[in-house]
C-alpha cells in the first residue's frame, strides 16, 4: 500500500508497466522529459530512456504511430492531452485501431492504450471542456474506461496496458491533485469491467463513472439525512459493461437515475437506461438521465455551473425521482 | 520616423500593460482558468495589424489577447470577457482561449492547435465569391506547424492561390518542449518552398520589419499571387501559460530573452535616436492607465447571466 493521490496513481501504474512489460512504450506531448502538462509521466524518461519521449503536436501521427506499433507487437500507451484533441485524429482511433483485430480476423492486434483526461473545470473553453466517452462507446472494437479514484486510476491503466485490444483510458485533470489514499501498488490488480457499489441503498439505483462520481456520493450522503437511502453503483468500465450488476440493483430498489457529466442527448445514460428497460426490470417511477443539456460549454465559471450537473442537482433529481410513481 | 516608432512602442506598450494586468487579476481570484500570454511577443501584432483593411479577416490562437487589441478590439470589453461578464466580448462564453470579435475584423481565438488554418483558408475564399477579396491572416505558433491542418492549408491556400498570409510566431517552444527537437529542419520558413510559395524567417521582436513583410505578402495575395508564409522569430517572456514552472529555460536564459525583447529593443532604439528617455516612460504610463482603467470598468460590471447559458445554440 503506498498513500497516492489520483495523478501519482497513474504514474505509479506507468512505472510498473514500464517495468514488467519490456514492450511498453509512453509517449505524447510533453510527456517525455517535461514530465507531462500535469506531472503524470515525470520520472519516465529519466528511468526507461528512449522508451519515454515527446512528440511533435501530431495527434494523427501519435495515434497513428501506436496502431502501428502495437501491430508489430510493441503496447504503446500514448497521451492525448486533452480528450478534444482526439477529434482531430478519430480516424486513427475509430477507422484503423477498432478495425485491427476484426478485418483481420484476428491475426493482427493493435494492443494500444490511449491515456486522456475531459471534462470541464472552472474557466476551461468549450475546445477544453468536453466529455467524449459516448463518441468512443459507439466505436465497436474499442475499450473504455474512466477511473475516479486513485486505486482504480492505477488498476484501470494496468488492466488497460494488458488487454490485447485498444482501450481508451480517460482520466479527469480535476482529480490529479486531489487526496491521498492508500492504493494497492503491487500484486494482481482489479479483472477488467464489474462495478463498483460505493454506497449501498434500497430506495434508489445511482448509477454514475468517472469525476461525477463524486459528486454523486456527495448527493447520497445528503439523501440519506432526509431519509433516502441510494444505491450507489460506479461503473469504472464503460465497455465492457457491468449490465448485470446494474440490472439486479435496479431491480431491486426498483428506481433508476443515471448520472454523467456528458450531454445528455446520446450519452452512455441513454444506453444504460435502454438495457434496464430491454431486461423488463419493473420499475416504480420512469428512469432518469442526469447530464448536462445539450449545449455548448461557455468559459465563465458562473455560465458553467448553470449547466454542469453538480451535487445540489443530483439530490433535487433524485428526490423528485423517489416521490414519483407508486411507493 | 520616430513617430511611427512611438506609436508602435504605445501600442506595444498596451498590449504588455493588459496582459500584466490579465496576470494580476488571474491571480487575485477575478480571472479564473487557463491564460496564455504573450509578453515578450507584441511586436508581431502591432506591425502585422496596421496593414490590414476592416475587412481582411484574422484568425489568431489562444495566445491572442495582443492580436485582438492590435486589430482595435478595446481593451475594456476583453477584460470583460475573461472576467466572464455579461458585457464581454462575448458575454463569458469563449474566455481567454476562445473570444472573437467579428466586429473588428478577430474572427478569433482558437484553442485547437492548428484549426484556425483552414478556416482561415475558408474566409479567403467566400472573399473571392463575394467580391470583398479580403484577405485571411492566420496565426499559430512553431508548434502547430507540426499539425496536420496546417500542412493541408498551407497546400489547398497555395493550390487555389487564395489570399492568406500564414503567420508562424516561433517562439522556441511548444508548450514545454523546443521546437529544435521536434522537427530535423528548424527553418519553419523553408516548408514554403515545398508548397511552392513564398516564404521567409523574419526578426519578430521588430514590429518595422514585420509590418514591412506583412504589407509585401498583403499585397501579393491582392494581387492574385496567393498565400505567403511568415515565420516571426521571437520569445515568450513568461510560461506557455499562467502557471507554468518553467523548469525547460537553461540557466541565463531569460535574461537573454530580456535583453532582446521587442519594447526593450524599441526603447534603446529611440534613446540612441534621441528621443528623452521621459517621453518614453510617459509612453508606457499612459498605456498603464488606460488598461487599469479598463480593468477597473470591466471588474465593476455584473458577472454574465446564468439563465442565458442555454442562447445561442441554434438559429
Ligand atoms: C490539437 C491540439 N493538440 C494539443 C493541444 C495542447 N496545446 C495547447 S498549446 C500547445 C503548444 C502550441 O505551441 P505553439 O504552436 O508553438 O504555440 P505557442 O503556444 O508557443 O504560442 C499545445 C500542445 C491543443 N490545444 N490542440
Ligand atoms: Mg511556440
Amino acid at each position: 500500500m503506498r498513500d497516492l493521490t489520483y495523478g501519482e496513481a497513474v504514474n505509479a501504474a506507468l512505472h510498473r508497466l514500464m517495468e514488467e512489460l519490456p514492450e511498453t512504450l509512453v509517449y505524447g506531448e510533453d510527456v517525455g522529459v517535461p514530465g507531462g502538462v500535469f506531472g503524470v509521466t515525470r520520472g519516465l524518461r529519466k528511468q526507461y530512456g528512449e522508451r519515454a519521449f515527446d512528440t511533435p503536436i501530431s495527434e494523427s501521427a501519435i495515434l497513428g504511430s501506436a496502431v502501428g506499433a502495437a501491430m508489430m507487437g510493441r503496447r504503446p500507451i500514448v497521451e492525448i492531452m486533452w480528450a478534444d484533441f482526439s477529434l482531430v485524429a478519430l480516424d486513427q482511433i475509430v477507422n484503423q485501431a477498432a478495425n485491427v483485430r476484426y478485418v483481420s480476423g484476428g491475426r493482427l492486434t493493435a494492443p494500444l492504450t490511449i491515456r486522456t483526461q475531459q471534462g470541464n473545470a472552472p474557466g476551461a473553453c468549450a475546445q477544453h471542456s468536453q466529455c467524449l466517452e459516448a463518441l468512443f462507446l459507439h466505436v465497436p472494437g474499442l475499450r473504455v474506461c474512466m477511473p475516479s479514484t486513485p486505486q482504480d486510476a492505477y488498476d484501470l491503466l494496468v488492466t488497460a496496458v494488458h488487454c490485447d485490444d485498444p482501450v481508451l483510458v480517460v482520466e479527469n485533470r480535476t482529480l490529479y491533485f486531489g487526496r491521498k489514499e492508500p492504493v494497492r501498488t503491487d500484486g494482481p490488480v482489479q479483472p477488467m469491467g464489474g462495478a463498483r457499489t460505493r454506497r449501498a441503498g434500497s430506495d434508489v439505483t445511482v448509477v454514475t463513472w468517472g469525476a461525477m462520481t463524486h459528486q454523486v456520493l456527495e448527493a447520497a450522503e445528503a439523501l440519506a439525512r432526509e431519509g433516502v437511502d441510494a444505491e450507489v453503483l460506479e461503473t469504472p468500465w464503460l465497455n465492457p459493461f457491468d449490465t448485470e450488476t446494474v440490472i439486479e440493483s435496479a431491480g431491486r430498489t426498483g428506481r433508476l437515475a443515471v448520472v454523467h457529466e456528458a450531454n445528455v442527448t446520446g450519452g452512455f445514460g441513454a444506453e444504460v437506461v435502454a438495457r434496464v428497460a430491454g431486461a423488463g426490470v419493473p420499475l416504480a417511477a420512469p428512469p432518469i438521465r442526469i447530464g448536462t443539456p445539450d449545449v455548448r460549454m461557455p468559459a465563465a465559471p458562473v455560465l458553467a455551473q448553470a449547466l454542469v450537473p453538480d451535487a445540489a442537482r443530483v439530490i433535487e433529481e433524485v428526490k423528485r425521482l423517489t416521490k414519483a410513481g407508486a411507493p | 520616423m520616430s513617430e511611427r516608432r512611438l506609436a508602435d512602442l504605445l501600442a506595444m506598450w498596451r498590449i504588455r500593460a493588459f496582459e500584466e494586468k490579465v496576470r494580476d487579476l488571474r491571480a487575485e481570484g477575478p480571472i479564473v482558468g487557463s491564460v496564455h500570454l504573450c509578453i515578450g511577443q507584441e511586436a508581431i501584432p502591432v506591425g502585422a495589424c496596421g496593414e490590414l483593411e476592416p475587412h481582411d479577416a484574422l484568425f489568431a490562437t489562444y495566445r491572442g489577447h495582443g492580436w485582438a487589441l492590435a486589430r482595435g478590439v478595446p481593451a475594456r470589453p476583453l477584460f470583460a470577457e475573461l472576467m466572464g461578464r455579461a458585457s464581454g466580448v462575448n458575454g463569458g462564453r469563449g474566455g481567454s482561449a476562445y473570444f472573437t470579435a467579428a466586429d473588428h475584423g478577430f474572427h478569433g481565438e482558437n484553442s485547437i492547435v492548428g484549426a484556425g488554418a483552414p478556416i482561415a483558408c475558408g474566409a479567403a475564399l467566400a472573399g473571392r465569391f463575394d467580391g470583398s477579396h479580403r484577405v485571411a491572416v492566420s496565426v499559430f505558433g512553431d508548434g502547430a506547424m507540426n499539425q496536420g491542418a496546417v500542412h493541408e492549408a498551407m497546400n489547398f491556400a497555395a493550390a487555389f492561390s487564395l489570399p492568406v498570409v500564414f503567420v508562424c510566431e516561433n517562439n522556441r517552444y511548444s508548450e514545454l518542449t523546443p521546437i529544435a527537437d521536434m522537427v530535423r529542419a528548424p527553418r519553419l520558413a523553408d516548408r514554403a518552398a515545398a508548397y511552392g510559395i513564398p516564404g521567409h524567417r523574419i526578426d519578430g521582436n521588430d514590429a518595422e520589419a514585420v509590418r514591412f513583410h506583412v504589407r509585401d505578402a498583403l499585397e501579393v495575395a491582392r494581387e492574385g499571387g496567393g498565400p505567403t508564409l511568415l515565420e516571426c522569430m521571437t520569445e515568450r517572456l513568461v510560461g506557455h501559460y499562467i502557471g507554468d514552472a518553467e523548469t525547460y529555460r537553461r540557466p541565463g536564459e531569460l535574461e537573454r530573452v530580456r535583453r532582446r525583447e521587442p519594447i526593450a529593443r524599441l526603447r534603446e532604439g529611440l534613446l540612441a535616436d534621441g528621443v528623452p528617455a521621459a517621453d518614453l516612460d510617459a509612453v508606457e504610463r499612459r498605456a498603464r492607465a488606460e488598461m487599469a482603467a479598463a480593468a477597473e470598468a470591466a471588474l465593476a460590471e455584473p458577472p454574465a447571466d446564468p439563465a442565458t447559458a442555454r442562447e445561442h445554440l441554434y438559429a
